[in-house]
């Protein structure tokens, strides 16, 4: 290990070194992230979504996205496994079906980074209970 | 995802087996080892439930975990994302369960700055402090600030001595760099000895590196290039994770020759203590690092003029140390506003004894004792009443229900008859006596005195045969003008500051329970039913149905009766263990 000589070693050390630990601070206010969802139930996990999931965590990782990825549960359109969620701080969620890594690649790109939609979003079918009250 | 799984000593006691192992073993059967990371950190806090297991990113805070619990999480939580119902933590009050720890009244009044990596960093791995911005106070003060800058943020953070007395920080610090000498050293007090007091404990067990770090920026700001680390042999995990974060930082070059290619030098030893609470006090401390008898020595001379090996030195806590880095980083301005004017910053404590919530908390100075233990706390366990809580350890003093809405700071405490001390927080109920409470501490004090000066060595002792003799009714009301009498003389006569505060419990007690002492003296009568001499079983003849149930449980066969007849206790033989009382199921038993 090469000794550390100055401040700016430090500096630049600590942001290679922090997207190892971000999800930590993340997890204290998840609402301020990007924060993506990959269905894992049985029929998500049939269909490929644990390669979606490795894809984004190692893929987010890389191109240091600031980015929580999470797994959830069966979203209810297992006709279009496997489903991501993005959910972009302030914007009403979106729902992707049948995502490849080639899509999540595209999803990662364009929706996350710039904000612009993809194609392939399922329509919302239902309201959750905070909208209901 | 990361697994963070809690590795302090607290949680350690309380699993049965290595949970992060069973972790580890349970995410390779399913194959989601090189996704998923388990994480052993430091303390969480919440020690009551622990062990704790926390999942992140999502938050979900898992409590009472143990290692065949672990399956269930990874098939539940990490393969399929359903939170496990019975290992979530269930809020008492509104009998609801949750999950995100953020919403815990436990954690929701906390500021953590000196815990601001215990249960979020792997101890052990110094390239996660680093993540955390670790050790870039100490490039900063190196490269930029200079000693006299950095002693100056250290005076205007308002930064005091989180020991016990209180002593501004960065004064101390001046006065070492002002005294002129060959060699300077660094110490950091980690002889943590308050009964139920583990701040120190904890944070060198969850972020050794933030005290190295400090420990070297103080080095630099007196011109020291040696720190010993005084700390307790019992404490073996801190030792063990501190040895290890001082090889990586001497590794990294951020401690030993040349620290970050500054020119200047700092090492770090260990010195272990045998566990004397009179070594807490830093000239006893020093001796005791010298080799020669843990006896404290009259001040002054200050360390700061003429300390380990007669050569200026500065005693510094473990949680005053956890502090700086954070100082120097954020700025003494930021530090400043936290807490309240005399008192900045925050305040680590241990709260234990009857509180729902055991554990380790951080809150900023000027909180109040009531939202300590009734928000942080949960209350007093099964719903009893509040009765005391005893600060400061055995230097310290009870305060009671008038003084809950006291904030609590250095200055507000000794007025109100306690004193801040290392942040041990000890919670009494109704049950308990405070004379029997009194007694405990000054037991502690008479085994824990050196024997160097005549008030603290047979003053104490005498006080305690006088407690002694009221809690097994045979007190007489002179005793009382004796205690009080006896008390003043030890304070004012005492050589350091163990004796000069060891009947700071009886004082506190005596002025705010008066009337149960005079119960113990005049009445013969513990209201609270703890000492056993004052009082006796009775069977309430009603109530006995002649169920034999309590003669056949009593250890020393003092209750006779038929069956079906009301039975009776033999005073004479009854050795008042109670399980009479527990036992039976129709209240037939009462103290009197």
């Amino acid at each position: 290990m090469a000794k550390i000589k100055s401040l700016d070693d430090l500096k630049k050390m600590q942001s290679d070194l922090q997207s190892k630990i971000n999800i930590r601070e993340q997890g204290e206010n998840p609402e301020s992230h990007v924060q993506i969802k990959v269905a894992m139930a049985t029929c998500g996990i049939a269909s490929g979504a644990k390669e979606i999931m490795d894809f984004l965590i190692n893929a987010t990782g890389k191109r240091n996205l600031d980015v929580v990825v999470t797994q959830t549960g069966c979203m209810g359109y297992c006709h279009s496994e496997p489903t991501i969620e993005v959910n972009r701080p302030g914007e009403d969620p979106v729902i992707y079906g049948d995502v490849d890594v080639k899509k999540a690649d595209e999803i990662l790109e364009k929706h996350v980074k710039r904000g612009e939609l993809v194609d392939g979003i399922i329509p919302v079918t239902h309201k959750t209970i905070d909208e209901t009250k | 995802m990361h697994l963070l799984v809690c590795g302090g000593s607290g949680c350690h006691a309380s699993a049965n087996g290595d949970i992060a192992k069973a972790l580890n073993e349970a995410l390779q059967l399913s194959g989601l080892n090189d996704e998923i990371q388990v994480v052993t950190t430091g303390c969480f806090g919440f020690c009551e439930k622990g062990p704790i297991v926390k999942v992140l990113p999502d938050n979900t805070f898992y409590v009472e975990v143990q290692p065949e619990d672990a399956e269930i999480i990874v098939q539940e939580h990490i393969i399929k994302g359903r939170k496990v119902e019975k290992l979530l933590y269930k809020d008492p009050e509104k009998d609801e369960k949750i999950s995100d720890s953020a919403k815990m009244d436990f954690y929701k009044k906390q500021i953590r700055i000196a815990l601001r990596n215990c249960g979020v960093i792997n101890p052990e791995n110094i390239d996660e402090y680093i993540a955390r911005e670790g050790y870039q106070a100490l490039g900063k003060v190196l490269g930029e600030l200079g000693d006299q800058k950095t002693i100056e943020t250290m005076k205007q953070s308002g930064l005091r001595g989180r020991g016990g007395g209180g002593f501004p920080t960065g004064l101390k610090w001046q006065f070492a760099n002002t005294n002129q000498s060959d060699e300077k050293y660094v110490v950091c007090n980690a002889d943590e000895g308050d009964p139920g007091a583990f701040m120190d404990r904890s944070i060198l067990e969850g972020d050794p590196h933030s005290v190295i770090e400090a420990m070297t920026i103080n080095g630099y700001a007196i011109g020291a290039n040696l720190g010993l680390v005084y700390i307790r042999a019992e404490y073996p995990l801190a030792i063990k994770r501190l040895k290890k974060a001082l090889e990586q930082a001497k590794e990294y070059g951020l401690l030993g020759k040349d620290v970050m290619g500054s020119g200047f030098d700092f090492d770090i030893q260990l010195r272990y203590g045998a566990g004397a609470f009179v070594c807490g006090e830093e000239t006893a401390l020093i001796h005791s690092m010298e080799g020669q008898r843990g006896e404290p020595t009259v001040k002054p001379p200050y360390p700061a003029e003429s300390g380990f090996r007669g050569k200026p030195t500065n005693v510094n806590n473990v949680e005053t140390f956890a502090n700086i880095p954070v100082i120097i980083n954020k700025g003494a301005d930021w530090f400043a506003k936290i807490g309240n004017k005399k008192s900045t910053g925050t305040k680590v404590f241990a709260l234990a004894g009857k509180v729902n919530n055991v554990g380790l908390i951080e809150v900023p100075m000027g909180t109040t004792l009531r939202e300590v233990i009734f928000d942080i706390g949960g209350g007093i366990k099964d719903g009893k009443k509040f009765k005391a809580v005893q600060t400061g350890g055995p230097s310290g003093g009870c305060l009671t229900e008038k003084h809950l809405d006291t904030p609590i700071d250095y200055d507000n405490l000794i007025e109100a008859g306690s004193m801040m001390g290392s942040g041990g927080m000890i919670v009494m109920d109704e049950d308990d006596c405070m004379v029997s409470v009194a007694k405990f501490y000054l037991d502690f004090t008479v085994e824990e005195s050196c024997g160097k000066c005549t008030p603290c060595r047979v003053g104490n002792k005498r006080l305690y045969e006088i407690l002694h003799k009221i809690t097994e009714g045979k007190g007489e009301p002179e005793d009382l003008d004796k205690l009080r009498n006896l008390s003043s003389v030890i304070k004012e006569t005492s050589l350091c500051g163990l004796g000069q505060t060891s009947p700071n419990p009886v004082v506190s007690t005596m002025e705010n329970f008066w009337e149960e002492y005079e119960q113990h003296v005049k009445e013969k009568k513990c209201a609270a039913g703890s000492c056993k001499n004052l009082m006796s079983y009775h069977i309430i003849e009603e109530n006995c149905v002649g169920c034999t149930a309590c003669a056949r449980k009593c250890p020393v066969n003092c209750i006779s009766g038929e069956k079906k007849q009301v039975h009776k206790i033999d005073q004479e033989l009854c050795i008042k263990c109670g399980n009479c009382m527990d036992v039976c199921k129709f209240n037939a038993v009462e103290i009197i």
